[in-house]
């Protein structure tokens, strides 16, 4: 073997030539910053209430509007996130919290304490939609474990099916015991009914942010998959329980407060990782602000397609992200990722 | 030194690992050879950790692998599987950068930057590194763990077939990689192999297994014995002389 000089190896080493991670504030991080803050002043002022005409507008900005565009925020990211951890501990692109039964799992948890409790609190409700989503996760992840499946289809296939029997066990339930109003509303998730009371809640994703932020090298590293984790000193098994805590929170909060949100987890996790890879924690800074774009402009559109109506926001990204589905499996397909 | 007393792996009533016991001197590279099924990734993967003995004990360098802190033992000990069939969208320069992960915990000090760039170099991967994974071949991608592993500068380093995938120029790219590896860095190797040759061309001492247990054991003068390769492989060969050692031929 040609044996390499060691001045040679040693001639390129100032750090700064190459770097291995990109930065985060880019110009085109703070461009989407920008587009991100025009996009919440749209939708702040985007409604059938015209401002600017009565007296009480002001109370009716901060009563609503606000709240509601803070929601859409919080809850882009919170998902867009959710999805995130999830394709790298499952190590499988097409997995999300509704394609693998966890948002159905939060809902189960819901009706469950409107069935235990006569009238549950919004603390009540959303504790029993974390419990049962992290609960319902686990098991997910460990059927995984256990079947060792080989075809990256197979996984998303068995969450959907997973995802439908608890949520006909739901509807069962709802229905026997006269409690489906319950669950109305929140099979389409919708930010029509968010104001002042109703969405503080959202607020830990900011918490979970933060947590994820300093997990981020970990979930990259785990993102390699379960032997290389473990042989860079990782406790592969603790931090899997630590990521489905964190999934749980956020999507246990966002089923509670606002309802059932697809595919926002799988659009855009997978699109910043086609442009920008898979480290987390110089994408997670993105996957938060093009998540928070997704539904605002969702939003937006399912508030003026049909003015005075409004759509549910869930119709729109169930319509754009099974289209996004469809590309991601082209795009492996053609590189022969998907087996 | 990797010293394996009385460990066992039950699987089943009839496949049962061991009990083994078998020392794995320190430096130089040692191939574990053997017919499938023999055991020998098994065995591999025990003394990586990567999975649990049921009976006996493994250490390297005096820790024992089931006791030892798995962050500590990072930092002596590296294992390397077969390709996984996910690919992560990492550019070359970061999954090489992540096997510094034991020390820096991903937050590449320069001193990291420097050691990545070391093994990117020594393993021609400067003209790819910021290409991602998914956009290379089979052997580019394997040679990018291979730096990966290599950069955690680990004392020892457990590959499972690194061959696996390569054409012959490639593959012999790779032995000479080793070699160098063991010479040079002096790190100690140990890598299942599947082809008899390649053994014995590079490895300084072959562990043949055969059927959870450990067959034969020493130099490759030692173990590139027709009877003793006829009957682990229960194939008849022969070996003869070439111009580089010892050649099976069957």
């Amino acid at each position: 073997m040609e044996q390499r000089q060691p001045q040679q190896v040693n001639g390129r080493v100032e750090p700064n030539a190459r770097p291995s991670f990109s930065a985060v504030w880019t110009p085109s991080f703070i461009i989407a910053l920008l587009i991100i803050f025009l996009l919440a002043v749209t939708s702040l002022f985007t409604g059938v209430y015209e401002l600017g005409r009565q007296t009480n507008d002001f109370d009716m900005f901060w009563i609503t509007r606000v709240p509601r565009t803070l929601a859409l925020m919080l809850t882009g990211a919170a998902m867009a996130m959710a999805g995130l951890v999830m394709q790298l501990i499952t190590q499988n692109r097409l997995v999300e919290p509704t394609t693998t039964g966890t948002i159905e799992w939060a809902g189960l948890g819901l009706l469950t304490v409107y069935l235990l409790v006569p009238a549950p609190t919004l603390m009540m409700r959303m504790t029993g939609a974390i419990i049962f989503a992290f609960i319902g996760t686990m098991v997910f992840f460990w059927f995984l474990r256990s079947v060792k499946l080989r075809s990256s289809l197979i996984v998303p296939i068995i969450g959907l099916m997973l995802g439908a029997v608890i949520s006909a066990i739901s509807t069962f339930l709802g229905l026997f015991f006269r409690a489906s109003q319950a669950l109305e509303g929140w099979f389409v998730g919708s930010f029509a009914s968010i104001q002042i009371g109703r969405y503080e809640y959202l607020w830990i994703i900011i918490g979970v942010t933060i947590c994820i932020f300093f997990l981020a090298n970990r979930l990259t590293v785990v993102g390699l998959g379960e032997d290389i984790a473990t042989s860079l000193g990782i406790n592969y098994n603790r931090l899997m329980m630590v990521a489905t805590g964190l999934i749980a929170l956020s999507v246990g909060i966002v089923a509670t407060v606002i309802g059932n949100l697809p595919f926002l987890g799988l659009i855009v996790p997978n699109l910043v990782s086609m442009i920008r890879g898979d480290d987390l924690r110089s994408n997670l800074p993105w996957v938060c602000v093009i998540g928070m774009g997704t539904i605002l402009v969702s939003d937006l559109i399912s508030r003026t397609i049909i003015q005075p109506f409004e759509l549910p926001v869930s119709l729109i990204l169930g319509t754009v992200g099974a289209a996004v589905f469809i590309i991601i499996l082209l795009r492996q397909r053609r590189r022969g990722g998907v087996r | 030194m990797i010293k394996l007393d009385q460990v066992k792996k039950s699987y089943s009533d009839h496949v049962q690992i061991g009990p083994l016991q078998l020392e794995l001197p320190k430096a130089g590279l040692t191939a574990l050879i053997g017919p499938n099924g023999a055991g020998k990734s098994t065995t591999l993967m025990m003394i990586g950790r990567l999975l649990h003995l049921d009976e006996g004990h493994i250490q390297v360098a005096g820790l024992d692998v089931s006791s030892t802190k798995s962050k500590d033992l990072a930092k002596i000990i590296t294992i390397l599987r077969q390709e996984n069939h996910f690919v992560t969208r990492l550019t070359v320069r970061q999954l090489v950068g992540f096997g510094r992960f034991p020390y820096s915990k991903g937050r590449l000090t320069p001193e990291d930057e420097a050691i990545t760039s070391k093994y990117i170099d020594f393993l021609d991967l400067t003209q790819l590194e910021h290409r991602y994974l998914d956009e290379l071949s089979g052997g580019q991608r394997q040679r990018a763990y291979v730096a990966m592993v290599l950069c955690q500068e680990t004392e020892y380093v457990l590959l499972d077939e690194p061959l696996n995938n390569l054409d012959i120029a490639r593959s012999v790219q790779m032995m000479g990689y080793l070699r160098h590896v063991a010479d040079v860095f002096g790190r100690t190797i140990v890598t299942v192999l599947h082809d008899i040759n390649f053994a014995a061309k590079y490895s300084d001492h072959i562990c043949a297994m055969k059927d959870g247990q450990v067959a034969a054991f020493g130099t490759v003068k030692e173990i590139m014995v027709a009877e003793t390769l006829s009957d682990i492989f229960e194939t008849p060969l022969e070996i003869i002389d070439g111009p580089y050692g010892p050649i099976a031929v069957y």
